[in-house]
């Protein structure tokens, strides 16, 4: 939805409203474009339709009662709030996670990534006008949804992970279901990556579009793919290992200006395909080689982590996730803070959409990947 | 009230009320408003998605208000956002429906504790059908749409569009007509 | 990754000029810096070669109405030394107020206006510092820690009819056997708003 607000008749500049209800699926955001004709001057994001005030919240629960509203900070990568959030937990308390269950957050949270890359991708061809990839990838998500509801019961808000561990152990008969979809899927991302990703129509909108170089990229705090593809070689997984990351072999991609310059939209599209492709080998790694053991460190029911504060962090779907925890050792925290990837990435819309035409800023928000609860917590 | 379909010896006829005519062809052209606010919005997604596609009961997704039926209120409402969906909801034209999908629609849900959420979309839209869930699978959304069919079905629709039939489903913040855009 | 901080902490330290406070509990130690010297630590933190701190990760605050004060945190990180610093500083809790470090790092703009939105921290130097998260007519910065939710918002009750209030309120931290003997004192002042200062006083 578009409407006219209010243009001033001495400057040809025309102030356009868009959002917070808009036909992309990124959640409720909203942009004030200042418009030159079909050139913007600058599009202003407003944020905060969708802050459910989580920290606060934090605040009032116990440390294995907050568990459940990590979910909520971002639904398509909850692996990795969960993680993140209980790293942080056991980083305080000092405890030792068994290896069986660090293998199987580490295979939790690829299949993750790769859920909600698929949504990623199917959202920007869907902005750009091409609606049957979106469809094709719902479908490929929907048998991932499968897998994680005969994990732990719920297909969007998994709630998997414990302080100290993981909720369930997977049967083999999972694994071998696993692996039957890993075998389907390999393919479909070479089919994905010859119907959609080189299509004349998507490298002509991306290519080139919305550049945003490396100083600007580390000076704004974009993390993770965006990061990435900005030339800017860092991942959390390989550079700052946590978990059981240090035992997989993987390639982090890197853009590499294929149809364009680096940072442009098309490297930030081409590296989450890459990295789907990275995420299945590090399945089948975790599939090869799962440890026999426990699933759960022992940790009181009631956690007292002692006195103190923690910054701990993994790599999510959207880059560095961190989360800030300040005890002060009763049982409930003393303040917690997200630092999400979303936050950081929408503050540089600002700041590049100066030039862009209009139609390029569905793009550019697309294959930021900004997503409305993560910003807003 | 639903008409029967007859079989002629020139074709198909149907013997009903026009009222039940109308609610027919209402029914099963149901379009919904493309919006979602949090978590449940991907599960509205995945429902007019391939597996349970809504596509069969006529359902399609608009992206205007101006031509859409349907609101289904998904995910968690906050208190800068409800203005603007009740923005939405006088844009849409009459007649006009409210699904609440998942407990934070319902009741605010999780967040009660939160200083920033509505707690319950009830609270300033009149609700027609409310789906349990957090979030609702896609087959319980779409038992949802087929109450809100089954409601229509029912529905004096000649009595409501002339404005002598009374909703039992009051309006909780009532607004004189639609609101001028700025 | 303590002693690795620690000289880090030495280097800015030596850099500025003054003693920093460095602290060591469970988990991430940290340096409290000065409030007056804030943007200048900042900035010789992302310039001075041996730290180059190019990565702001985050910033927020911390309200500690026990000591009267929000504190205001930034992680800091470089990308080519790989090493992370965290710094704290201290506001006044009644008239918090400090200086922008928007012009060091472009991310700190919104980094700010949360704190800003949140907790009531003015910082100065700021381009933009306006409400972000929550409506531009809010009243109140919820996440200090007396913060006190009205009974509705723009004609939309807050709690559901028919349902208990949540006791969202004050959430001070005081020790219960202590309270009853200055309550009757502190009686005649009535009001909600000072009582993060009378539990300063109490403490000290
Ligand atoms: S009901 Fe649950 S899944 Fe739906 S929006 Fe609320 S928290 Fe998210």
């Amino acid at each position: 939805m578009t409407e006219v607000l209010q243009s001033t008749p001495d400057r040809e500049e025309l102030i356009l409203n868009m959002g917070p209800h808009h036909p992309s699926t990124h959640g409720v955001l909203r942009f004030i474009v200042h418009t030159d004709g079909e050139i913007m001057r600058k599009a202003v994001p407003d944020v905060g339709y969708l802050h459910r005030g989580l920290e606060k919240i934090a605040e009032l629960q116990t440390y294995p009662g907050y568990m459940p509203f990590t979910d909520r900070i971002n639904y398509l990568e909850v692996m990795f709030t969960n993680m993140a959030y209980a790293t942080a937990v056991e980083k305080l308390l000092g405890t030792e996670v068994p290896p069986r269950a660090e293998v199987l957050r580490v295979l939790v949270c690829e299949l993750n990534r790769i859920a909600s890359h698929q949504i990623t991708l199917g959202c920007i061809t869907m902005d750009l006008g091409a609606f049957t990839p979106f469809v094709h990838l719902l479908r490929e998500r929907e048998r991932i949804n499968d897998l994680m509801e005969a994990l732990c019961g719920n297909r969007l808000t998994f709630n998997y992970m414990r302080i100290g561990g993981v909720s369930q152990d997977v049967p083999d008969e999972w694994l071998k279901q696993l692996e039957a979809f890993l075998d389907h899927f390999e393919p479909v991302i070479d089919e994905f990556d010859s119907l959609i990703s080189y299509n004349e129509i998507l490298i002509k909108r991306m290519g080139e579009v919305a550049v945003i170089c490396a100083e600007d990229a580390v000076g704004f705090g974009l993390v993770g793919p965006n990061l990435r593809a900005s030339g800017v070689d860092w991942d959390v997984r390989r550079d700052l290992p946590y978990g059981a990351y240090p035992q997989m072999d993987f390639q982090v991609p890197v853009g590499m200006g294929e149809k364009g310059t680096v940072g442009d939209c098309f490297d930030r599209f081409i590296i989450r395909v890459e990295e789907m492709r990275q995420s299945c080998k590090i399945l089948r790694q975790c599939l090869a080689n799962l440890p026999e053991g426990d699933i759960k460190a022992k940790v009181p029911k009631m956690p007292r982590p002692p006195k103190g504060e923690v910054y701990s962090c993994v790599e999510g779907a959207r880059g560095e996730l961190g989360v800030y925890l300040i005890s002060d050792g009763t049982p409930k925290p003393y303040r917690l803070k997200w630092r999400t990837g979303s936050f950081a990435g929408l503050s540089i819309i600002e700041h590049i959409s100066r030039g862009l035409m209009i139609a390029d800023l569905v793009a550019v928000i697309a294959t930021l990947d900004v997503i409305a609860p993560e910003m807003d917590r | 009230m639903t008409p029967t379909i007859e079989r002629g010896p020139e074709g198909g006829f149907a013997v009903g009320p026009i009222d039940g005519l109308l609610n027919l062809a209402r029914k099963h052209s149901l379009w919904y408003l493309l919006f979602g606010t949090a978590c449940c919005a991907i599960e509205l997604m995945q429902t007019g998605g391939p597996r349970t596609d809504t596509d069969r009961f006529g359902m399609v997704f608009r992206s205007t208000p101006r031509q859409a039926d349907v609101l289904v209120l998904a995910g968690t409402i906050s208190y800068k956002m409800a203005s603007r969906i009740r923005l939405l909801y006088d844009q849409m034209a009459e007649p006009k429906y409210v699904i609440a999908m998942g407990s934070c629609a319902n009741t605010g849900g999780l967040f009660q504790e939160s200083y920033a959420v509505v707690k319950g979309g009830d609270l300033f839209l009149p609700v027609d059908v409310y789906i349990p869930g957090c979030p609702p699978r896609p087959e319980s959304l779409c038992e949802g749409l087929m109450l809100i069919q089954q409601k229509i079905e029912r529905e004096p629709w000649l009595k409501k569009a002339w404005g002598k039939y009374k909703s039992d489903k009051p309006d909780p913040m009532p607004t004189e007509g639609c609101e001028p855009l700025r | 990754m303590t002693t690795a901080s620690k000289e880090i902490c030495k280097k800015l330290a030596d850099k500025l000029g003054v003693v920093l406070d460095f602290r060591e509990e469970a988990g991430d130690p940290w340096a409290l810096i000065p409030a007056e010297r804030w943007k200048q630590a900042c900035l010789t933190a992302r310039d001075e070669p041996e730290l180059s701190f190019n990565f702001l990760r985050s910033l927020c605050g911390v309200d500690r109405p026990d000591d009267g004060v929000i504190e205001v945190v930034a992680h800091l990180f470089s990308y080519q030394h790989r090493h992370a610093l965290v710094i704290h500083t201290n506001t006044d809790r009644s008239a918090s107020r400090l200086e922008s470090v928007s012009s060091v790092w472009p991310a700190a703009i919104w980094h700010e206006r949360e704190t800003f939105d949140l907790f009531g921290v003015d910082f100065t130097g700021n381009p933009d510092l306006r409400r972000i998260l929550l409506p531009e007519d809010w009243v109140g910065h919820p996440l200090l820690k007396d913060y006190e939710e009205p009974d509705s918002y723009r004609g939309i009750p807050t709690t559901r009819p028919g349902y208990e209030k949540k006791k969202f309120g004050p959430q001070l931290k005081k020790p219960a056997p202590k309270k009853p003997a200055p309550k009757v004192e502190k009686k005649p002042e009535g009001g909600e708003a000072p009582k993060g200062t009378a539990g300063s006083a109490e403490q000290k």
